[in-house]
């Protein structure tokens, strides 16, 4: 099947338009072509359309949605994009979803589910080996035991694996990825990333990989497409489009992405993502853009060639500006100008009881944040940090150690402290969205600690309120809303105007900016800086991204297993780990500025062609 | 520089319920109430309703004849003095019907109110409390879930005998469990949300998390399960009045009604068939309006 | 992502509101049913890490057994405890001081609470649930509770068995049929029925059918005249009402229940997946949708089932069958406080068992708690 193929371009889409039922439309002009063996990178943050074009290459749109103009070539046969492609479906073309944990049958073991696919086909007469080979492909025992594992019996490593191993199974032309290290550790991801670009190279599979990580693409992708608000921005050869991208977004999401190889002041993209239906006429980036020009609010511009391979939808592109490097080490963190430790954490230790088992959770911790200094804790998910930051707010009891506050002692849980010491450590979560009382609003969440915590009187807090938003960038006429009116960011800083509230010394940010889009992220990243200078708070940020912990934080923590393995300044851990898994998370994150490094190096390097990929 | 905040209120109208995925069970049960009764399921439930309601409330008011007079031949079909005919020992059925509202509903409604009394306290102080408190209250909470409804009725019945009182205190034993559990379960999962944390990070008081964090915000799964807890209400109340374990003769009772006139069900079917609609209305009415409303929950929370 | 750092996070079970005029949390005390996060038969070594599943049985069996204690418990105060007096109820209008003395001599009523208590949960485990009082009272020779129970509890038996053998077939199809149109005419119009049907009340209902079926139609009895001692199979025309009540209003139910459990069911990721790769849509609803809703189709069934058990008083009344339910309304209008209490703790102890047969049936259905974790 594969080489019939490889005379034709693999997939070649053309002018794909989606629109809801109700007719707003979500996708619209979007072309997509790729060669056998490319791997094409499907770039976008929430509402640009990239699932749903993905979806559409398929055949398949979600309910209340419907695909309504383009054209599909698979291996040079023309498809119509509906059910009638459902026998292709997993076998020319397959997907493979984002979340394996709910996408894998809970009832069925995962041999069982992957001879599914082979009979659906007509593969194969149950022959086991089949089924045995493939997952041997992806990494995993092709043992029958293996075999009849249900899917709660696996990893999300595994999981992932099962999922790519189904849609390999009927050796399909194409693979559509739609962000599948979603939920894995960086670790993990970079195994998986490595998986994928071996398939690749062995069997010649197209793949389009759908995301909203521009570091991963910048590890596999030949070639990537930019989508915003359902158009194609952006497209050509991966190392063209990161090394000097042309259409203004690009750039921000570049400009904006916190990076650990090369860490800059980020500069975030003012305004927010346009959603479905809220297209406005002419470029939708132009409300957004710093180089809009008259004729962009009235034009929509082409998708044009600016070079051999590389299109922009841009009348200015010209004039983008490219995005600057620091060399390493040039970044400096202002660490805290007075030396006075304000949070102290002396061999904490902290456990979940059940009825059956301790588990614990932190041990040992020993640390400390001085005044006006962000300080990072670093970890991958169950390495401890959530629990840690909860014991420091008083949520969670703390089985040994002292947490010191100011030089004094913190009792245990918050029942037992006093006003005061409630007030001076603040936490903020992780989801904006579950953090706000949905029943309050934006005021009543501001104003509360202010009444409770510093006993304002009445009159004199709606002016406070004010200040706060002010303080968040908010408009204070965002005050009578309630978070479900809000946008993810709005509702983020909402939570920070929260805490600062409170008038607090240490805010404790568990992984705030994970649940944001990336350009999202920048915003509140440099809200965070700025906060940090002008008023000394001290901040404690818990977070898994290297990136994030290279752009603010002066001292980094590494968490394994509940126990801090290395600790320093943040430029000197990062250029010269030393304990094995610090160096194990720094080889795995990926990061966009060492690809750019790596293409140029390769440029100088003429001889031969060196191979995309690590 | 920052154009964040130029986004005016028609932009934030349109991306509601677009950016973010997390939906809040809870959320502004105030605009839910216009929106599930505009529908014409709302409408039907609450115009049924209304009209059963008046009939129950008023009916007594203007009912002919009094309910315990015998006016004419025992099972004799409508005529002109009595447009629905006489019942078993030869009363007005018009007027009995008319009458025989009224304690169908005292009867459900005021358990009801008691239900949702101590349902809604036990349920949130056992889901807020981490400690005995919280299993002790279930295991109470569970030994009147073992036994089916009826049966605890007529044990208390054969225990205290027949009465207004025992059967409203029965109805109170038998309905709250439901409510206490459920009510358990959303302040369960309302508790571990992230502001409710911040507000016991804050230290606010117990009283205080209930009333200002949690209660808004599980309002909405009581208001579903109300319609069917109510009109569980009238189903036992007419039930056991159906049995002849309620009120006493010559009190007039829709449920009574129907099993005292089926041996005349032939000579005036509407002496048995008329209570008997009228109580299905009302439970049909009630669950219709539950069902709209949970019908409008849904699909707000129905964004993707 | 990253996620809190818990061994397993909370899980409790969204609040579905039953459409079922009455509460039904299908519970037991001890380990309700279970969830993902509550059965949680892992981790555990040695012998209890082989065999997970038995080990559930023996503990939901015990707890199904303290809850029954706990229930005879309060049975037998409130029969007992409350105000009046029983003898003189029982006897009622023929009560004269000596009558009433030997009455209560009979029942051991002089004895204390607890004693009485004690030797009923003893006569209990024996099979001797005590003796009716109104049959002491009339001198009748046979007095036993547990013979004067068998063969009502039989023709009840009778009745419940003929509704589930309709109920499960009939709303797995007409659920699963709704939830597959689901937003379709079809789908409304049954979703509607379902909701009016399941509504009413089981007199109302059964009164309905009567006036269809008698009255208008005649072609069914008005009442379900078993004579006694004869098996109620003997006598179909006796038991059709009946069971079409109690079938019309169970039907109802669990049709909205399974319609409900197979949309749920058809809007999970697995089900996308499963169509994205191709799979043909008669096996992607087999294998993928409905499935995963058996599950909650047990325990819907399981509510249905105890549903049962109290809407046969109604029924029974409403057509004079001769079942455990007519008993108990007839001992409760005479007082018989000893026959009252032997018929409830039989019926509760049949309620709980449902219980943990469903339970039991829902750990087995389900891989996730089957096996449990490693």
């Amino acid at each position: 099947m594969i080489s019939e193929l490889a005379e034709h371009t693999a997939v070649k889409l053309g002018g794909l338009r989606v629109r809801l039922r109700t007719g707003e439309l979500i996708v619209e002009d979007v072309d997509v072509e790729l060669a056998p063996g490319e791997i094409l990178g499907l770039v976008g943050e929430t509402g640009s359309g990239k699932t749903t074009t993905a979806l559409a290459l398929l055949g398949y749109s979600a309910d209340g949605v419907e695909i309504s103009g383009g054209e599909l070539e698979i291996g040079g046969t023309s498809m119509r994009m509906d059910r009638s492609m459902r026998s292709l479906r997993g076998a020319v073309i397959s997907y493979i979803p984002q979340d394996p944990s709910r996408a894998l049958n809970p009832s069925l073991r995962i041999g069982d589910a992957i001879r599914d696919l082979v009979k659906a086909h007509g593969r194969g007469r149950d022959d086991d080996g089949l089924v045995q080979r493939v997952l041997e492909r992806v990494g995993l025992p092709g043992t029958d035991d293996f075999g009849r594992r249900y899917p709660h019996q696996l990893s999300g490593g595994q999981q992932q694996r099962v999922m790519i191993a189904a849609a390999l199974v009927c050796e399909p032309a194409v693979v559509v990825l739609d962000e599948p290290t979603t939920g894995l550790d960086v670790v993990t991801q970079a195994k998986l990333l490595d998986e994928l670009v071996r398939l690749r190279d062995a069997e010649q599979i197209s793949m389009v990989y759908v995301t909203h990580d521009l570091a991963v693409v910048a590890q596999i992708a030949d070639r990537i497409a930019v989508m915003y608000a359902g158009r194609i921005v952006e497209q050509g050869g991966a190392a063209v489009v990161l090394r000097r991208p042309r259409h203004p977004y690009t750039r921000g999401l570049l400009a904006s992405i916190p990076d650990h190889a090369r860490p800059r002041v980020l500069e975030p993209m003012p305004g927010i993502a346009v959603g479905v239906g809220g297209w406005p006429t002419g470029c939708s980036f132009e409300p957004r853009c710093p180089q809009r020009s008259d004729r962009c609010a009235s034009e929509m511009p082409p998708l044009g060639d600016v070079a051999d391979q590389h299109a922009v939808r841009c009348f200015n592109w010209q004039q983008t500006p490219a995005v600057t490097t620091i060399p390493l080490g040039a970044f400096e963190l202002q660490g805290g100008t007075e030396r006075i430790k304000v949070l102290e954490v002396e061999g904490l230790r902290a456990e979940y009881r059940s009825r059956r088992e301790i588990v614990v959770a932190a041990s040992d911790i020993s640390f400390h944040v001085e005044r006006g200094e962000c300080v990072a804790l670093v970890g991958e998910s169950g390495s401890g940090k959530t629990t840690i930051a909860r014991a420091i707010a008083g949520l969670h009891p703390v089985a040994g150690g002292r947490i010191l506050l100011d030089s004094v002692e913190l009792p245990s849980l918050v029942r037992r402290r006093s006003v005061d010491q409630r007030r001076r450590v603040q936490l903020v979560f992780q989801n904006p969205a579950a953090a706000l009382n949905p029943r309050h609003t934006v005021f009543e969440a501001v104003a509360r600690p202010v009444q409770l915590l510093r006993g304002l009187e009445r009159r004199a807090i709606p002016q406070e309120v004010t200040r706060l938003l002010e303080c968040v960038r908010l408009p204070s006429s965002l005050a009578p809303r309630y978070p479900s009116e809000l946008s993810g960011g709005e509702r983020q800083r909402v939570a920070i105007a929260r805490a600062l509230a409170a008038e607090p010394d240490v805010i404790l940010c568990d992984e705030i900016t994970s649940a944001l889009d990336v350009s999202v992220q920048a915003a509140v990243l440099k809200l965070l800086t700025d906060l940090r200078a002008d008023l000394g708070l001290s901040l404690l940020l818990i977070t898994h991204d290297l990136g994030v912990v290279a752009t603010i934080a002066a001292q980094v923590l590494v968490l394994e297993g509940g126990v801090i393995c290395e600790r320093g300044r943040t430029a000197e851990v990062l250029r010269s780990p030393q304990h094995p898994y610090t160096q194990r998370l720094l080889e795995s994150a990926p990061s966009v500025a060492e690809a750019v490094e790596r293409w140029e190096a390769d440029d100088q390097d003429f001889a031969g062609s060196a191979p995309h990929g690590r | 520089m920052n154009n964040l905040a130029g986004a005016k209120p028609k932009d934030i109208a349109r991306r509601r319920g677009q950016t973010d995925d997390l939906v809040f069970y809870g959320s502004s049960v105030r605009l839910h109430w216009p929106r599930f009764l505009r529908t014409l399921q709302g409408i039907a439930g609450l115009v049924v309703l209304v009209f059963v309601v008046g009939v129950a409330l008023i009916g007594p008011l203007v009912a002919p004849h009094s309910l315990s007079a015998i006016v004419g031949l025992p099972g004799n079909g409508p005529g002109p003095a009595a447009p629905l005919g006489y019942d078993f020992l030869g009363r007005d059925v018009l007027s009995r019907v008319l009458d025989g509202g009224r304690p169908v509903l005292v009867l459900s409604t005021v358990p009801i109110a008691f239900t949702y009394l101590i349902g809604i306290t036990v349920g949130m102080v056992a889901g807020l409390s981490r400690s005995l408190v919280d299993p002790v209250l279930m295991r109470v909470v569970d030994v009147f879930i073992v036994f089916p409804p009826l049966l605890l009725l007529l044990l208390l019945i054969v225990g205290a005998g027949t009465g207004a009182g025992v059967l409203m205190v029965g109805l109170v034993l038998v309905l709250f469990p439901g409510v206490a559990r459920l009510v358990r379960t959303a302040t369960l999962e309302a508790s571990t949300t992230g502001y409710v944390e911040a507000a016991v990070a804050r230290g606010e008081s117990m009283f205080s998390l209930m009333r200002r964090e949690i209660l808004p915000n599980i309002t909405a799964p009581i208001l579903a399960d109300l319609g069917v807890r109510f009109s569980a209400a009238v189903i036992f109340a007419a039930g056991v009045n159906f049995l002849g374990l309620g009120s006493s003769p010559p009190a007039a009772n829709w449920g009574l009604m129907i099993s005292e006139n089926r041996e005349i069900i032939n000579t005036n079917p509407w002496s048995v068939v008329v209570p008997a609609l009228l109580l299905a209305m009302l439970t049909i009415s009630v669950n219709m309006l539950g069902d709209a409303y949970v019908r409008s929950l849904g699909r707000s929370s129905a964004s993707r | 992502m990253s996620s809190p750092d818990r061994p397993d996070g909370v899980h409790s079970e969204p609040a579905v509101p039953s459409a079922l005029p009455f509460q039904i949390q299908s519970v037991a005390s001890v380990g309700a049913l279970p969830s993902v996060g509550s059965a949680r038969l892992t981790r555990a070594t040695g012998m209890r890490g082989r065999h997970p599943l038995v080990w559930y049985i023996a503990r939901r069996v015990a707890a199904g057994v303290v809850t029954l204690l706990v229930a005879s418990a309060l049975i037998f105060v409130a029969t007992n405890a409350l105000p009046g007096n029983v003898a003189e109820a029982v006897l009622g209008k023929q009560a004269t001081p000596q009558r009433v003395a030997l009455l209560e001599r009979e029942l051991h009523l002089n004895d204390s609470f607890v004693s009485r208590y004690g030797s009923w949960l003893v006569g209990t485990l024996h099979g001797d649930l005590g003796q009716s009082a109104t049959e002491l009272a009339e001198g009748a020779s046979s007095t036993s509770v547990t013979g004067l129970i068998g063969r009502p509890l039989f023709n009840s038996g009778v009745l419940a068995m003929l509704t589930v053998i309709l109920l499960i077939p009939l709303s797995l199809l007409v659920g699963t049929l709704a939830a597959v149109r689901s937003g379709r005419c079809s789908d409304y119009a049954i979703s509607y029925a379902s909701l009016a049907l399941g509504s009413l009340p089981e007199f109302v209902l059964g009164t309905f059918l009567i006036v269809i079926f008698f009255s208008a139609l005649h072609v069914l009895p008005p009442v379900a005249l078993v004579p006694l001692g004869s098996s109620p199979f003997a006598h179909p025309n006796a038991l059709v009402l009946p069971v079409l009540t109690l079938l019309g209003i169970s039907l109802a139910f669990c049709s909205r229940q399974v319609r409900a459990g197979v949309i749920e069911s058809l809007r999970q990721d697995y089900v996308t997946a499963a169509r994205l790769g191709g799979i043909r849509e008669r096996r992607v609803l087999w294998r993928y949708a409905l499935r995963n809703a058996l599950a909650p189709s047990v325990q819907t069934f399981a509510q249905a089932t105890q549903y049962l058990l109290g809407g046969i008083i109604i029924v029974e009344s409403l057509f004079a069958y001769p079942g455990i339910g007519q008993l108990l309304v007839q001992e409760v209008l005479l007082r018989d406080v000893t026959l009252v209490q032997g018929i409830t703790l039989v019926l509760a102890a049949i309620y709980i068992a449902i219980n943990i047969a469903a339970d039991i049936l829902v750990v087995w259905l389900v891989p996730k708690l089957r096996t449990g974790f490693q």
